[in-house]
């Protein structure tokens, strides 16, 4: 294992150097570097182009002044990494440090975003062959596909931002809306989950009627100005993520691991006032990352004596659903803090933003801090997740249908084991193995979609960067936007590849 | 049925969980009929694939015959009274006069901009470029992607190993950022320049799935025949192996093409695609993008265009492989199967 991954990163790193050869020789060839100089009418005209010569080398061809930029970059690995500067004299380095935060934010998070709600619809898509939502999934992402970015990042900007916050205004639901909203969700759920006739019907008029009664109480507690889930949502929804996770996870009949869940629901539960009401107002963002991390591993711990024989599954369950109640737990406190945001004077009520990717001289708590990275991250991240999310429902339910269709799925089930054994560990595992290929090899497409969308967003990150060396046939920064970009893509695919040996014991052998 | 073809009842081509008046109904279906003909059968059969086939036609006619074509120094006139590089008087206040009902087309159906060009011929002008650079990119992509993934996957060793590092390197650059860079130095010789250096960059991925088709495919016992038989390797590559992978190729050609329309609207919006004075759907968008709120319709016909186009270029290509890829075949109707059952009980 070890040799294969070391194999493999030379390999990597091979080919990253040809590439960013190619990369740095097409911008260096790209333009002129002093077109504006040689146009313009200053007196000190040949000086300005003698001292940019001499600034950015350009007296050296393109194939060996690579090489300058080269040793600049090799002195990362003795901690003084030297990424050149640009036409105006500005060090890149410091410029890619601003620019790369806010676009690694927005690439992670749609990209993780997308992976997960790409998989979900596409098992359920593919469990559900060739019913009214399989059908309605594939059009959709068939639309989603054809889609070009940036014109849905514009229409996003347009009547997303500005219809949403003209509701959030007047906060009120029309009374027509509720019995059609509360029908579609009936429908969907109806579609998606199990069972004929009664059951169904069942489902309909349960999910219908949850839907109902939450938008009403939303309604009459005014809730889109005071936003909260409260101790009997997180009650509910604890129960409910322990319940769900451990079916999917172990199964129901597993006992010890449903308690352990609902244990660590309960502990969840009992920390929740402490933590709104004291912790939380201590918390910076080194502490509220350790916060996560105890939690995690409490629950961990929990799973892992309650788990009797088989301890390893139980442990896992109850991490899982730790991380999901803390997480509910986390959305409730940044939630308290929307009204206090929405109607701060640098919002002025209209929190979802449409330029920038944090509100400039914003004061306050991490939490408000987190509620105005998220209001600016929402659009950006809707906008790249649609088309990623489309690739990977399509391929998902591909994969699945293909595994599905396999012998062996048959004799896991002819030898008695649950439909959830029989699609989660036998067929979704071998599903996955064609889907780390499509993530990894998407993420190139990602970074691409986000120098676009951070153009309409008008985000300063490094699809600007890019944009702006390449408008001045800089070759400095667009080499620093592909360093991240091509080192994310290469790293992801070694990823892929380990995943591939976790997931494939046939290539962990040879 | 007594005389299902052989080949049906062989290992491998009963798949499992299908029963036998599933496996009847598809050998009635393709009972002695050629490959091609299947294929075409097949793909009339995937509505959706029709359908969108019809439209694309249609956006085609529509965009090449209303404005007319200007190529070089060739042009020839359209029906539509305007062009789009000519202003002329500005009516309605620019409004679209296009509406459904009453059905009126009158004289500026899609609007006019503040110059007052009528956005109808400018539509159309950029729908002509766009479907251009769309099959200039799908036919060199098309074109290297198979030699390189084919002399890959068929020789294996050093040349495969050379060739596929090579890909990887390409890979490895975001295609819009490739593009981009590319594009700012040749986009102003025009679209097809463009499309051609697009096509350069766009064979990746279609090379490593050629690559893979050949792989598997050159271990087939017809290729040891065909050498056994003293066929050159030219002829194995392209009379034996290339015909047997020719579905993979067909079907990612036509997603490569949706893909490229996409990739040329964006490098045009973001100033790196086709120039002025010449237009293409992404450089309307672009360049209207600060009036929308004032005639949102400059923003709303090129981005319809793009995404009909791109649209029935994916459903295409859905029905070719559904034509081609038995596997990923459709569920037989519940009508089809009890038909089935009953012809195969009196048989």
């Amino acid at each position: 294992m070890a040799t294969f991954v070391v194999r493999r990163l030379i390999a990597s790193l091979f080919i990253l150097l040809a590439a960013t050869y190619l990369m740095y020789i097409l911008t260096a060839l790209s333009g002129d570097p002093l077109e504006d100089l040689r146009t313009s009418t200053a007196p000190n005209k040949e000086q300005l182009i003698a001292s940019r010569t001499a600034l950015l080398h350009l007296d050296v061809p393109p194939y060996l002044r690579y090489f300058i930029w080269l040793f600049g970059v090799s002195k990362c690995f003795i901690g003084q990494c030297d990424l050149g500067v640009t036409v105006q004299n500005q060090p890149v380095n410091v410029l890619l440090a601003q620019a790369a935060g806010s676009t690694l934010q927005l690439v992670t998070l749609a990209a993780l975003v997308a992976v997960i709600l790409g998989i979900v619809v596409g098992i359920t898509t593919a469990l559900r062959q060739y019913s009214g939502y399989d059908y309605g999934v594939t059009f959709l992402s068939f639309l989603f596909f054809s889609l070009p970015i940036f014109w849905v990042a514009v229409l996003l900007k347009q009547y997303t931002a500005i219809g949403f916050n003209d509701f959030l205004y007047d906060p009120q639901i029309a009374l027509w809306l509720i019995p059609i909203l509360a029908l579609l969700a009936g429908v969907i759920w109806m579609s998606i989950l199990p069972g004929t006739g009664r059951r169904r019907l069942a489902t309909f008029g349960i999910a219908a009627g949850v839907t109902a009664a939450v938008l009403v109480y939303m309604q009459l507690s005014n809730w889109f100005t005071y936003p909260h889930i409260g101790i009997v949502g997180i009650v509910l929804t604890s129960v409910g993520i322990a319940l769900g996770v451990t079916a999917i996870s172990t199964g129901l009949k597993r006992r010890r691991a449903l308690y352990a869940s609902l244990v660590v629901a309960g502990v969840g539960i009992a920390v929740y006032f402490p933590f709104m009401l004291w912790l939380s107002y201590y918390l910076n963002i080194g502490t509220f990352v350790l916060v996560a991390v105890i939690t995690v591993v409490v629950s961990f711990a929990i799973g892992w004596f309650m788990g009797g024989d088989d301890r390893m599954p139980v442990a896992r369950t109850a991490a899982i659903t730790g991380f999901l109640v803390g997480g509910i737990i986390a959305l409730d406190r940044y939630l308290s803090v929307w009204d206090d945001y929405a109607a701060s004077d640098r919002i002025k009520g209209r929190p979802i933003a449409t330029i920038g990717s944090a509100t400039p001289g914003l004061e306050g708590s991490i939490w408000i801090h987190g509620i105005d990275t998220f209001a600016h991250l929402l659009l950006p991240t809707l906008a790249l997740i649609l088309i990623s999310f489309a690739t990977y429902t399509r391929y998902t339910r591909a994969s699945l249908l293909e595994v599905m269709n396999q012998d062996y799925i048959r004799t896991a089930r002819s030898k008695g084991l649950t439909e959830r054994t029989v699609v989660v560990r036998h067929a979704f595992r071998n599903a996955l193995i064609p889907i780390a290929t499509i993530v990894a090899f998407d993420i190139g497409g990602i970074i691409g979609g986000a120098v676009i969308t951070e153009r309409v967003f008008g985000w300063v990150g490094m699809g600007q960067l890019f944009q702006n060396g390449l408008d001045h046939v800089d070759p400095n920064p667009v080499m620093a936007f592909f360093l991240v970009t091509g080192g994310l893509a290469i790293l992801f695919n070694l990823l892929a590849d380990l995943l591939y040996a976790g997931l494939d014991p046939r290539i962990r052998v040879s | 049925m007594s005389n299902i073809p052989p080949a049906i009842e062989q290992p491998g081509h009963h798949a499992p969980g299908v029963t036998d008046s599933e496996n009847s109904i598809e050998a009635k279906e393709v009972e002695g009929l050629s490959q091609g003909q299947i294929v075409r059968k097949r793909f009339f059969r995937h509505r959706g694939a029709l359908i969108a086939m019809v439209a694309l036609v249609f956006i085609i006619v529509l965009a090449f015959t209303s404005v007319g074509i200007k190529f070089g120094d060739v042009k020839s006139g359209g029906w539509w009274p305007y062009t789009w590089n000519i202003a002329v008087d500005i009516e309605n206040a620019g409004r679209p006069t296009l509406s459904l009902f009453p059905f009126v087309i009158g004289n500026h159906p899609f609007g006019q901009d503040e110059v007052g060009r009528d956005i109808f011929a400018v539509v159309m002008r950029g729908t002509q470029q766009s479907l251009m650079i769309m099959v200039i990119v799908g036919a060199i992509a098309t074109f290297i992607g198979t030699v390189i993934g084919a002399i890959a996957g068929y020789y294996r060793g050093w040349t495969d190993a050379v060739l596929m590092r090579f890909t990887d390197v390409i890979i490895t650059i975001p295609v819009i950022v490739i593009g981009a860079v590319l594009g700012r130095r040749y986009g102003i010789q025009g679209a097809q320049v463009l499309a051609v250096i697009l096509g350069l960059v766009l064979w990746t991925g279609l090379a490593r799935l050629v690559r893979g088709e050949f792989l598997s495919l050159r271990e087939r016992e017809f290729v040891d025949a065909a050498r056994v038989a003293g066929a050159r390797d030219r002829r194995i590559i392209f009379r034996h192996i290339l015909p047997n992978a020719i579905g993979v190729i067909i079907v990612n050609a036509t997603l490569l093409m949706a893909a490229a329309i996409l990739i040329e609207t964006g490098l045009s919006f973001l100033g790196y695609g086709v120039q002025a004075p010449d237009t293409s759907l992404g450089k309307i968008i672009s360049e209207n993008q600060g009036a929308f709120s004032t005639r949102p319709w400059l923003f709303w016909w090129p981005g319809l265009f793009i995404i009909a186009i791109a649209l029935c270029v994916n459903f295409i290509g859905d029905g070719l492989r559904d034509a081609f890829d038995p596997r990923q075949r459709r569920m037989p109707t519940d009508r089809a199967l009890s038909r089935a059952r009953f012809v195969g009980r009196n048989a």
